[in-house]
């Protein structure tokens, strides 16, 4: 038996189920919370933290995609205070990597470059950090950019939970984190791969692609992976 | 009265900026017939003159000479607008940063030249460590981002300048 509660969000009041996430239950009711590591039909991670929101009585800011509803809980999503951290989240991720629109292949159709335009964001405030990275083109369908890679681990979540193949990981620390196939093999070695590219669909930005495409060609199926957990959850 | 001047350059950038300048039509009569273009690509001026209203600058900061030029624009105008993704966020030129200038021009000028290899010193300005985006190089009043920007949305700019106001682009605000 599912326990219906009732939450207030932007003063609105909504019937939700209890086990809901925030996230989950403004989105059923139209109700825009910013997210990129956040994709449905994915275990939710709590990584990017655009989705920070203010509960009523909790002193920090929670993200709302691994915060359960409750009975009476009170959520704020848009605050002039959430708003510019959100920018500043957005900003240092453009800050961190080289994220160059203009010879991308997702630009365009890219939630990155999207989430920045909406928030207002006409530059940079913080120097970049230009690093040096690499482009793994060893796979033979599929290539992947670091440079344009923010650590989402949608791609990671979706190999493992969806796919059941789990060739991807995150190593290192902190600025040194990079996304990796089969402990550091260049993808196209990685055995356990089976091509199936879901993971390219996942990425929010043109970190990974399909070859072939040019700037602004690579549009995505991003429906793909909910679709496929609904269906089996249905069965 | 004197009309209010418009100054434009472009530093490291591939002049795409200024071809959507040119490119809002009719729009550009409506903007000399409010203001003049002093110095820029376009005017024969030889330097940057004092007393510019907006200046308009394309293109990251890369040399000696694009940090020049950028400190004169800004010391002598009163509103400088970062014109296009260069400008913005060091696009394209910025990809160079990541290696040392050294390697780099040896890479083009030397191993990568058929004819006389050498890197060229002569008439030409020392590249800086990095392609660096316009307001790490000098105070930017507006940034207009776009590779190119519209030339609706370099109108819609040029014309909330004029007017005394700082311009919103809203729904024209896009990178790339």
């Amino acid at each position: 038996m599912t326990e219906k509660v009732k939450v207030r969000i932007d003063g609105e009041v909504i019937a939700a189920t209890a086990g809901q996430t925030i996230l989950q239950v403004a989105r059923a009711n139209n109700k825009y919370i910013p997210a990129l590591c956040y994709m449905e039909g994915l275990s939710a991670v709590g990584a990017c933290r655009l989705c920070m929101v203010e509960v009523s009585g909790v002193a920090r800011l929670l993200p709302a995609c691994t915060t359960p509803v409750q009975e009476g809980l009170a959520v704020a999503t848009s605050s002039p205070q959430l708003q510019s951290y959100r920018k500043i989240a957005l900003e240092l991720l453009f800050a961190e990597r080289n994220h160059v629109c203009a010879v991308c292949v997702s630009s365009g159709h890219c939630e990155l470059q999207t989430l920045a335009q909406d928030h207002g964001i006409t530059h940079i405030r913080y120097p970049y950090n230009f690093p040096r990275l690499s482009v793994d083109t060893s796979h033979p369908r599929y290539v992947l950019d670091h440079n344009r890679c923010v650590l989402c681990s949608r791609c990671v979540r979706t190999c493992d939970e969806i796919e059941g193949a789990h060739v991807w990981d995150i190593a290192g620390r902190g600025i040194n984190s990079r996304l990796v196939s089969e402990l550091k093999r260049p993808w196209g070695e990685a055995t356990s791969c089976t091509s199936c590219g879901k993971c390219v669909q996942a990425c929010p930005t043109g970190a990974m692609a399909e070859k072939g495409f040019g700037v602004e060609e690579m549009t995505k199926q991003r429906t793909v992976v909910s679709r496929l957990t609904t269906m089996r959850e249905g069965q | 009265m004197d009309k209010p001047k418009i100054g434009t350059c472009w530093l490291d950038g591939c002049s795409g900026c200024h071809m959507s300048l040119l490119d809002m039509d009719e729009g550009i009569i409506a903007v000399l017939a409010r203001a003049d273009i002093v110095f820029g690509p376009l005017v024969d001026a030889q330097e940057w003159p004092e007393g510019v209203d907006v200046a308009v600058i394309e293109g990251a900061v890369s040399s000696t000479d694009d940090l020049k030029l950028a400190q004169t624009a800004r010391a002598r105008s009163k509103v400088v607008v970062a014109l296009g993704d260069c400008a913005v966020t060091g696009n394209v030129p910025s990809m160079r940063n990541g290696i040392p200038t050294r390697k780099l021009l040896e890479r083009v000028y030397v191993e990568g030249a058929t004819a006389r290899p050498g890197v060229p010193t002569d008439g030409v300005p020392a590249l800086l460590k990095q392609a660096e985006p316009l307001h790490a190089a000098i105070d930017v009043d507006v940034h207009v981002p776009g590779c190119p920007p519209k030339p609706n949305a370099i109108l819609l700019v040029l014309n909330e300048l004029l007017e005394g106001r700082k311009p919103d682009l809203g729904s024209k605000l896009r990178f790339g």
